[in-house]
Formats: C-alpha cells, structure tokens, sequence
C-alpha cells in the first residue's frame, strides 16, 4: 500500500467489494435457476474497480453504468431488495420493473443507469459533467466502460468533449479483456486503453484494476483532479471477467481457455485484499466472516423481498414514457 | 395616431421568430443553454442564434465539435442532472450520426427508470429540400423520430407557430424536437413581441372548406393553401389543416374536420413511402370509415433520395399541382 489508508476505509472498500461478489454470486444462480428472467451481464471479478472508484463519490456525483451494471449500482449505495426486485421485474424494483437488470437505475444515488448499448454512457455522463460545470456544483460524473466500448465513436466524442470543455468528469475504462466474446487484441492495436487519451489531451493511467487500493489511490487523484476544475483523466483498470459474457456459464462458446480463467482467479482481488487485511490485522478472520454472514443475511431477505413483490399493473405500461407537463 | 401605429401588427420572418423564441426561452430559464455546431459567434449557418452569443455569452451559447453522438449525449446528462439544453443539429439528415443518443438514450430513459428520469431537452433541426443540397442536406425524417415512444415531434410552417412551438418545446419536461424547414426562413408572419406557446400535440385549421380535408405538414402547408383556388375551379372546397405536431398527433382534429369533408389528403414533404402520411391515413380509415366518401389520398416524395439538379429537384418536390393532381385522381374528376 503507497500510503498508509485508515482502517475505516480499508473496511469500507473490503464491504463493497463482499456486497458486489455476493449479490452477483446469486443473482447469477437466480438467473439460471429461471427465477429472474433476460440476461444478465454479471460483474464478478471485476469489484475492485466499481469499490474503490465509488469511494470517493458522493450520491450527489454521479456515473453512467455499462451492460454489466450491478456493482456500479451496488457500490454506489444501492439496496440489494430494490435491486433484486428489479432483476425479477417486480414493481418495487428500481425501476418499477421496466429498466431490469441491463437499465437498473437510482437517480437519488446519482446512478444515471446501466446501459444495453455498448458505449451508450460515456456521452452521458460528459452531459452530466457539462451540467455540473455549468450549474457551478463541485459534483464530479463518472463514466465507466469497456474495452469493447473504447471503440464506440460516442466515447470518442464524449471524450474530445470533456477534455475540450474542461469537464469535471473521469472515464474509468474496465478493460477485462473482451469485447463480448472477441479478445482485445483482435478489436483493437493498442494494448493500452489508456493511450488514448492523449489524443483527447487529457491525462491517461493505466492501474491493475485487481488491486483495490491501486484503483483507489489512481481514482483519487482523477476525481480531485476533475473536482478541481482541471478537466477529465482516463482511467483504465486491468481486470478479468470470471463469469461469462452473459450469466455465469454463458452460452458455452469456445473463445477462452481455462487455464487462463485460472491464472486471473490467482489474483482474485478480494481474496488478495483479505489476506493483506489479515496480515496487517485491519480484520480478523472472525470479523471477515461476520462481513459474509451480514451480507448473505441481507441477501436473503432482499430476494424473499423482491419474490414477495407484486408484479406491476398491467395499467402501468403505458406510464413514465412521457413526462406529465409542470410550469417552468 | 401613435396607438394605431403601435397597433399595427409587428411582421416576422421564420428566421427571427426562431430567434426570438430561443432568446425569450433564455431569458426565461435561467438553466438552459443553446449547445451545437456554428452556434456560438458564427451564430448557426442559417442565422437564426445571431445575437445571442453577444447577449448570453459563450456559457450559455456554446460552440461544440462537430459530433452529434456528443451533442444529443451532452443534451441527455445535462436534461437528466438539472438544466434545460435546447440542442442544435444542424441538418435534420445528420440525425443518423446521433440516432443511439436519440432513440435508445434521450427517448427511452424516463421509461427505462421508471418515471424517475425527466429530460426538458429541446433538440432544434432544419429539415426540407428545394435549395439543391442534395441528398444529404435536404431529407425530412421527421417518421423516423414520430415512430419512437418517448419523444415529441412538432414541424412549424410559419413564423407564427416557429416561435410558438419552440416555447412550448422548451418548457416541456420531455425530449421535443423542432423540425424547422430551411425553405421557410424568410416567409413572414405576424408574431406577437411577447412569450407566447403554441401548445404541442394540436393541430390548426388554417382553411375552412367542405368537401376535403387536407392535412399538410410543414411546408406543405403552404403548397395545400396554393391548392385551394384550382381546387375550387373544380368544385372542391378544401379544408387545410396544419397538422403542426406529429408526435403528438392530434387525431381529434382530424377526425373531426373529415367527419364534415367526408373526404381526406394528406401532404408532406418526406418520401410517401413509409411516411407519417401513412399513420394518418390508417388512423382516420380505422376512426372514420363510416364518413368516407373516398379513399384517404396521399402526396409526398417519390421513392427516391433528394437530387442535386435543380431540374430533377423541382420534380421531386410536391407542390400545389401534385396535390390536385392527386385530388383528381382519387375523385375521379
């Protein structure tokens, strides 16, 4: 660890990182166990970068999400029973059951949606920063993407736009090696997303997105740094997806091999993370597990939540496409 | 006699109705901004910001890069976090650079959330051929918006409504699009000094008659009126109805004036083919079969991208003579 962090930290970006990995952890057995319908893209493997970014934002900041959105959700305050209610389209979800797993949602969290388009945040979240700046708050916009999604011309615009106008927003690039199912090296040359960003002007740095506090301490400096007024970072984040594209066995398509699946669980960033914590006695093995054990419990009561909720109206359908009209 | 002259209505073209009706709307919402190509000092390549980048400043009239993917996003973060952008895509033909932003993004967010979204975007756009700028620069797509749950559409043909709709559009709390028609730009009409709306969703009988309704949209409105007089020549008395919002569509209007014509045209610029005159047709033959004394009738372009030759473009268009043709055809007289 560069510097010393406090244990209050330390055990909050230990929390989040449990919340995300167990919540996805059943969310995937939900899906393939035909309880919660659609797809859904999970995000295990990859909690580091969600834990340790959403540390230094408020629910006032906000983040655009991608397809894989649960953790950005989860790690930016969401509650697993609305959360699960959504996954099941029941009308208590976050959304009233209409946006699922590839829209969840909470406006009050700043969490300005995961996104079914690939590349469909950035623009977004550059939109959100351009309010911020131009409404003179200090709130900062995250845009989280893929590797796949640096390909996207709307990252492209976003970014020559936030860089251009100075934004108070950071482009977290979550690159876990895959577009969908076609490795990075056969969508894109550079090796580093990160490298892009000094075509936009504008500071890229590339972390090991398995090390909590490696995201962590490169988020800070991004975040103060668009906080301050200095204009957007590109933050890419080395991680690895340990699920499938989709669900958690996926559909069976031939395109990684095993071991290399092997070689990346190695570096597991929370089971990396409670060992150093154990070493440096922030957490004990009993209060690690305490962590489980409240998580599961909530877990528990969020999915009998979210089974236990009533399906929306039919009448509700036609709802929330327009906006009922109030006096400026 | 200086009242009477104060009285004596104040004539405007469609240029600086437009003009007027962003800078009362800036004025008005201290929130909203104007964002878009040549917006800013250049005041956009149809003239209609001029002046107001003197007036606002380059915060709140702001010059963006050409990227429309960026500009509709920049209008959907900012709409959904506090502000009110009023958006500028130049030709309505660049809308397929920015179609994700617009139909799966700005169009789809509130439902998506489940109510908890709301964008008071206002994205204006010049539409409409005749100024040989070929099949790039001169298409009206406005089918392609009307067809998306979640967006407005309203289509000005006068100074009048031009002003009127983009106040309306601007204190909507939905995504609105003013699809302007740059042939339009210098037709004056009367506008009234003060902020006024032209509510959104109605339509406008701009010519009683009774024994045809023609609904036209856009600057075809224009060409419906031209209709009228060789019309009567033939013993048709045309009732023209400016249709002025497509999304939505005011079907009562409609219905209604056709319940009395018992007879229905529908005019627009776009290509016939697929295009919003199709909806309208379905829509009075499902609503008022029982008063049709003829098949509901339809004008628009043909099947074809918009040419460059001046000589290929004047066939393209329809005009007053393509809509009595059409009337002749289907009366049979």
């Amino acid at each position: 660890m560069a510097k010393k962090l406090s244990n209050k930290i330390l055990k909050e970006l230990h929390l989040r990182m449990v919340r995300i990995r167990r919540f996805e952890e059943e969310a995937g057995k939900m899906m393939e166990n035909g309880k919660i319908p659609g797809a859904l893209h999970l995000y295990v493997g990859q909690e580091a970068i969600a834990s340790g970014v959403m540390q230094h934002l408020s629910e006032l900041d906000q983040i655009t999400s991608t397809h894989r959105g649960h953790g950005h959700l989860i790690a930016k305050g969401g509650e697993f029973s609305r959360m699960f209610a959504e996954l099941y389209g029941k009308a208590t979800g976050y959304c009233r059951g209409k946006g699922g797993s590839m829209h969840i949602s909470n406006m009050d969290l700043g969490m300005l949606g995961a996104n079914g388009i690939v590349g469909g945040g950035p623009p977004i979240a550059m939109g959100a920063a351009f309010s911020n700046k131009f409404r003179k708050t200090k709130q900062v916009a995250v845009a989280f993407f893929g590797d796949g999604a640096s390909n996207e011309g709307s990252f492209h615009e976003a970014a020559n736009m936030a860089a251009l106008f100075k934004l108070p927003c950071v482009f977290v690039c979550e690159n876990n090696g895959y577009g969908e199912y076609t490795p990075q090296a056969n969508h894109q040359a550079v090796v580093d997303v990160a490298d892009r960003a000094a075509g936009y002007g504008m500071p890229g740095v590339v972390v090991d997105g398995m090390d909590v506090i490696a995201v962590y301490e490169a988020a800070e400096e991004a975040i103060k740094r668009a906080r301050a007024g200095d204009g957007p970072t590109l933050l890419e984040c080395k991680t690895y997806r340990f699920y499938d594209h989709v669900g958690v066995r996926g559909m069976g398509l031939t395109y990684r091999t095993d071991e290399e699946l092997e070689e990346w669980k190695k570096r597991d960033a929370i089971k990396g993370f409670e060992e150093r914590l154990l070493q440096i006695g922030t957490l004990t093995q009993k209060a690690i597990d305490a962590v489980y054990a409240n998580t599961n419990a909530e877990i528990e009561e969020a999915i009998q939540f979210a089974e236990d909720s009533p399906f929306p109206h039919p009448d509700e359908l036609l709802e929330d496409v327009y906006s009922v009209r109030s006096e400026v | 006699m200086s009242e009477a002259k104060e009285q004596k209505p104040r004539k405007l073209p469609y240029v600086a109705a437009i003009t007027e009706g962003v800078r009362q709307v800036l004025i008005e919402q201290e929130n909203a901004f104007v964002a878009g190509e040549d917006v800013g000092q250049a005041g956009s390549v149809f003239g209609y910001y001029q002046g107001l980048f003197d007036e606002f400043g380059k915060d709140r009239i702001i010059d963006t890069p050409i990227s429309e993917k960026g500009i509709i996003g920049l209008g959907v973060g900012a709409s959904a976090t506090g502000c009110r952008p009023i958006l500028d895509l130049m030709f309505m033909d660049f809308i397929g650079e920015c179609m994700d932003e617009i139909a799966n993004q700005m169009a789809k967010m509130r439902f998506m959330f489940g109510g908890a979204a709301t964008l008071p975007v206002t994205v204006l756009t010049m539409a409409g051929a005749g100024i040989n700028l070929a099949a790039q620069h001169s298409q009206s797509l406005e089918a392609w918006l009307a067809h998306l749950p979640g967006v407005k559409v309203v289509m000005p043909s006068n100074a009048y409504d031009a002003k009127g709709l983009i106040i309306a559009a601007a204190r909507d709390d939905n995504p609105v699009f003013v699809v302007l028609n740059k042939m339009s730009l210098a037709l004056q009409a009367e506008v009234p000094e003060e902020m006024y709306e032209v509510p959104i969703g109605k339509a406008e009988i701009v010519r009683e008659g009774k024994d045809m309704t023609i609904l036209a949209i856009g600057r075809m409105v224009h060409e419906a009126l031209a209709a009228v007089e060789p019309l009567k020549e033939l013993g048709v008395d045309a009732e023209v109805i400016d249709v002025r919002s497509i999304q939505p569509f005011d079907t009562d209007t409609a219905i209604e004036s056709l319940r009395k014509t018992h007879r229905g045209l529908i005019v627009h610029e776009a290509v016939r083919f697929g295009g919003f005159g199709g909806e309208i047709a379905a829509q009075l033959q499902e609503l008022a079969f029982d008063y049709l004394d003829a098949p509901i009738a339809r004008v628009g372009a043909p099947f074809s991208p918009v040419p460059f030759s001046p000589a290929l473009e004047k066939v393209y268009l329809p005009n007053a003579e393509a809509i009595v043709a059409e009337v002749r055809k289907t009366l049979g007289i």
